[in-house]
């Protein structure tokens, strides 16, 4: 445990060697380094520490960019043109923008987590004292913080310890992000080293938000069976006042539900999450219930469930004051980075704001006060509840049809449509009487609202679709379970090995936002397809809910067909967003426990170990946000591939290897020294993915790791060559990479895979003891 | 017919695409590249003309200019339930990335590609892909046979109606035909 900021101050004493007066003494850090694992090379890296790290990763897996935009419009020089390699007025080329750009998403999705951290740490801080300590599993947890011990070297052991974690990321997200100012950097690779870095700083601004929430709320701790929690807006209780809440920062809601279990409230109203502050509330109190992912805030708002909307930080939509407003339902602005143009009224009397927002006096209040917030949240929606009457600004069925008359046939709805859905046939079909064209549309819709924003007649295109899909929206009732938080030291211990030697294929960790291409239920299906060939599914925020939105043909949703072991077949809900690290974590901690590497300050040699042998994915679906992007790049540092769906191609640069190039696939032997060619494994470092399809045999192939045994090999190749088969029809192309021996070849296929592997002149090759790092040599050859 | 780009935003490219006015254009400048290849996406089995799947009409397109096809996504067993078997299948992004780099030599090993045909990937990813070639690949001409406007291709046909892509399809197997 570390103290801050120590002050001795003596006015007068005296002694027998002596005569002490006015002394006064200032110690800025007094360390207590009690833990016993030697301090490894790169503790609390700057900008350029792990830089020769990165560069291994970016020379096996260079960027392919795809910029978005031609131009540079960020400073007065311009707009610069950059097409083709024409140079800006700052002297940079297109490769280094879109770089730079890429720094730009990680850095803000850091800041963003570790502003969030920040502000829950300090409100627990004040809450409970520095000395409140950590705990997130109790004696199953005994490496409680596996990201920031081998990010910075720290162990934390008290929520005061997590204060100078933090203190490490804020400076060097200020350094990351000043780097994208004009004239700071220059090469594209360095500047995609940044973005890196901005990951691995991520992964600990998420732990530490994670793990004080975890300790002082009494989440669920590493734990499999956590609570299945109702969800979908079918389950909520519209007959009592619905207090819903959106965002990532579970503090005001904590105030909310506190509240009402204080005044013995807690059945008689619906507190309702959308986002992953759903995600957090349910863990913190398990009749919360969860409404469904970021892209249904219109759904809900508009359909009138919500009494009263409280709002706190990232990802809220900033009109959903304005949607609130129209089904006059009250608002409550809970965040300092989300005050929404209202008046800060955090220090006025709670029954005067209850008072201003009932009457409707005022559309929204500004309180930063979490425990006001919870007070009159509850207030306003027992007492406005009666008067609104769960009022809604859904069209009826007849008025659709009679509106759609009016539709111009202009196609700019489509044309503005991120998923290009065909809305004028729909509407033309509603206008013909027939709705089903548009309940068609209700799965595959983002609700972003776009079509509303281009139709020139103004017509609510979104509500339509809304009201014509109510009859499924209200029969949404499904469960996720809990956010479980870390993976224990002893499931790590079962698996690890299993793990690395390959015989558990994978690990498929599903994260990320709802912009998926056609609905969640892709999600569901890559989910269970995995559990049932025994990867181990990991999920979190909105795909975690979208994972168990959807039921198997004996009506069960995947966490009750599954269980939520970290284990073959399990699938376990680490949490919201910022529970992201305890499946990086989870990696990490297969290098230490298992194979009993250090890991403090150890960066480097953890992620060569996880690159090389710990057979992890991650798929994001839907993702969305600068967020989503660092918390990818925290990924990529380790080495660990990222998979994007289609709309993830708009973050404008991929990771990508030439599995065709073999000169790139070299590792070494640790035992020899010897420089072993290892196929491209795994083959790229992050990759869009187009179809279900496609992500499935892609997640299948990218678990394949150099450090497989043979039989961990034949297995995982068992699984690519089945889905490939099944999915495309055909075998794979690539089959003789990945063949070091024969025994590498599934006994079932080995027909198949000689006639393949004689076509393409193979040669039987070792298994190396796998590393890019010339230093984890063994014994180097003369 | 327009030249705006399909989806409305998609608007910031100072070097935009040549419109395509009529397939037999868009048949002459294929017919003038040594080494053509034709990227196949995702969407070729969603979107219909004249109530068959675009793949059949690429198929007939296929055949009959003997462009080497890459599938991409899962679009290699819809082409072999239909009886062709396309030159490669990889990812979007994976041909993306071959196409930027000068030194590979296509996917039959006999050159770089000097002109890629670009059709039925989502349109985002296709303008992300077409972006990156435009950039990164200046000696590369592409050209897109949607029925959408693609600023950042070479060429591309306008916005146009399906009636119109089926029949550009036709036209355009026909004159290879000839």
């Amino acid at each position: 445990m570390t103290s801050k900021n120590v002050h001795i101050k003596i006015g007068e004493m005296k002694t027998s060697i002596g005569h002490i007066k006015n002394l006064e003494l200032s110690i800025g850090k007094v360390v207590d380094d009690s833990w016993s694992e030697p301090m490894g090379p790169t503790p609390m890296p700057g900008l350029t520490t792990l830089r020769d790290w990165d560069m291994k990763l970016l020379n096996k897996y260079k960027p392919f960019y795809m910029p978005d935009c031609d131009l540079c419009c960020l400073c007065t020089y311009g707009k610069c043109d950059l097409t083709a390699g024409k140079r800006g007025a700052c002297g940079l080329d297109i490769g280094a923008q879109s770089s730079r750009i890429v720094l730009l998403a990680c850095s803000i999705g850091a800041a963003t987590h570790t502003g969030h951290a920040r502000h829950v740490v300090d409100h627990l801080i004040e809450k409970y004292g520095r000395r409140y300590p950590l705990d997130v599993g109790g004696l199953n947890v005994k490496v409680e913080a596996p990201v920031t011990r081998l990010v910075t070297g720290i162990k934390p052991e008290t929520l005061g310890d997590l204060d100078e974690v933090l203190e490490y990321c804020e400076k060097q997200i200020t350094h990351l992000l000043s780097v994208a100012h004009t004239g700071q950097e220059a090469s594209n690779l360095d500047f995609e080293s940044k973005a890196l870095h901005a990951g691995r700083v991520d992964q600990v601004g998420m732990e530490v938000a994670d793990i004080a929430q975890i300790s002082t709320f009494h989440f669920p701790k590493a734990d499999p069976e956590a609570p299945l929690i109702e969800m979908g807006i079918g389950t909520v209780d519209t007959s009592k006042p619905v207090i819903m809440c959106i965002g990532h920062n579970v503090v005001p809601s904590v105030g909310i539900i506190d509240y009402m279990k204080d005044n013995n409230l807690a059945d008689k109203l619906e507190v309702v999450g959308l986002c992953c502050t759903a995600i957090d509330n349910t863990r913190y109190f398990n009749r919360g219930k969860i409404v469904g992912p970021i892209s249904w805030q219109l759904r809900f708002i508009r359909g009138g469930f919500a009494d009263v909307v409280v709002l706190d930080e990232q990802c809220v939509r900033a009109d959903a004051s304005l949607e609130a407003e129209r089904v006059k339902a009250p608002v409550i602005a809970a965040s300092e980075k989300n005050c929404i143009g209202f008046k800060n009224r955090t220090n006025d009397p709670a029954d005067e704001i209850v008072a201003d927002l009932v009457s409707g006096k005022v559309p929204g209040v500004l309180i930063l006060d979490p425990e006001k917030v919870g007070e009159v949240a509850v207030k306003v929606a027992q007492k406005i509840a009666p008067i609104r009457k769960k009022m809604n600004v859904l069209p009826s069925l007849d008025e659709i049809k009679a509106l759609a008359k009016t539709c111009r046939q202009c196609n700019l709805c489509q044309r503005n449509c991120p998923q290009d859905l065909n809305i004028p046939a729909a509407l033309k079909a509603a206008a013909e009487g027939n709705l089903a064209p548009l309940t068609d549309l209700y799965e595959s819709c983002i609700g972003c609202g776009r079509c509303e924003q281009a139709c020139p007649v103004k017509l609510e295109i979104h509500s339509f679709i809304v009201k014509a899909g109510e009859k499924f929206m209200l029969e949404e009732k499904n469960f996720c379970r809990a956010g479980r938080g870390a993976v224990q030291d002893v499931e790590i211990r079962s698996v690890g090995g299993p793990i690395v030697l390959g015989e558990i294929p994978g690990i498929l960790a599903v994260v990320g936002c709802a912009n998926y291409p056609h609905g969640g239920k892709d999600v569901y299906d890559i989910c269970r397809e995995f559990a049932l060939r025994r990867f181990i599914v990991m999920t979190s925020g909105c795909s975690a809910m979208s994972a168990g939105s959807y039921k198997n043909a004996e009506g069960k949703t995947l966490y009750e067909e599954f269980s939520g072991d970290f284990a073959a077949g399990g699938v376990l809900n680490v949490g919201s967003c910022v529970s992201n690290p305890h499946i990086a974590g989870a990696a990490i901690k297969v290098a230490n426990i298992f194979a009993k590497r250090n890991l403090r300050g150890n960066y480097e040699e953890i992620a060569d170990y996880i690159h090389n042998r710990v057979g992890a994915v991650g798929l994001a679906w839907g993702a969305y946000s600068q967020k989503a992007a660092s918390i990818a790049s925290g990924f990529w540092s380790l080495g660990v591939p990222v998979l994007v769906g289609p709309h993830g191609s708009k973050y404008r640069r991929m990771l990508l290897g030439r599995a065709d190039k073999k000169e790139d696939w070299e590792v070494y032997d640790a035992r020899t020294g010897d420089k072993v060619n290892v196929g491209p494994a795994p083959e790229h470092l992050f990759q869009t993915v187009e179809t279900k399809e496609e992500a499935m045999v892609a997640i299948a192939k990218l678990c394949i790791r150099p450090n497989d045994t043979w039989k961990g090999r034949s297995i995982k190749l068992s699984h690519y060559v089945d889905l490939h088969k099944r999915l495309y029809g055909t075998m794979p192309k690539d089959l003789h990479l990945f063949i070091r021996t024969m025994a590498d070849v599934p006994m079932t296929m080995k027909d198949e895979f000689t006639k393949i592997l004689e076509a393409k002149d193979w040669k039987e090759t070792v298994i190396p003891d796998p590393t890019l790092l010339s230093r984890m040599v063994r014994k180097m050859k003369e | 017919m327009s030249c705006e780009p399909w989806q409305c935003a998609e608007i910031a490219a100072t070097k935009k695409a040549n419109p395509i006015t009529k397939p037999e254009v868009a048949v002459a400048m294929i017919k003038k590249a040594a080494h053509p290849i034709l990227v196949v996406g995702s969407n070729a089995t969603e979107r219909y003309m004249e109530g068959r799947p675009l793949i059949e009409f690429l198929i007939d397109f296929a055949n009959a200019s003997k462009i080497p096809v890459v599938a991409t996504a899962h679009m290699v067993g819809e082409f072999l339930k239909r009886g062709y078997e396309p030159a490669d299948f990889m990812s979007a992004m994976d041909i993306g990335n071959r196409l930027v780099d000068p030194e590979w030599q296509g996917i039959d090993g006999k050159g770089h590609p000097d002109l890629a045909l670009f059709v039925g990937l989502p349109y985002y990813m296709e303008a992300l892909i077409l972006s990156g070639l435009k950039h990164f690949a200046p000696d590369l001409k592409t050209m897109t046979i949607d029925n959408m406007y693609h600023p950042h291709a070479s060429w591309s046909f306008p916005n146009g109606t399906l009636e119109d892509w089926g029949n550009s399809l036709k036209v355009m197997t026909t004159k290879f035909r000839c």
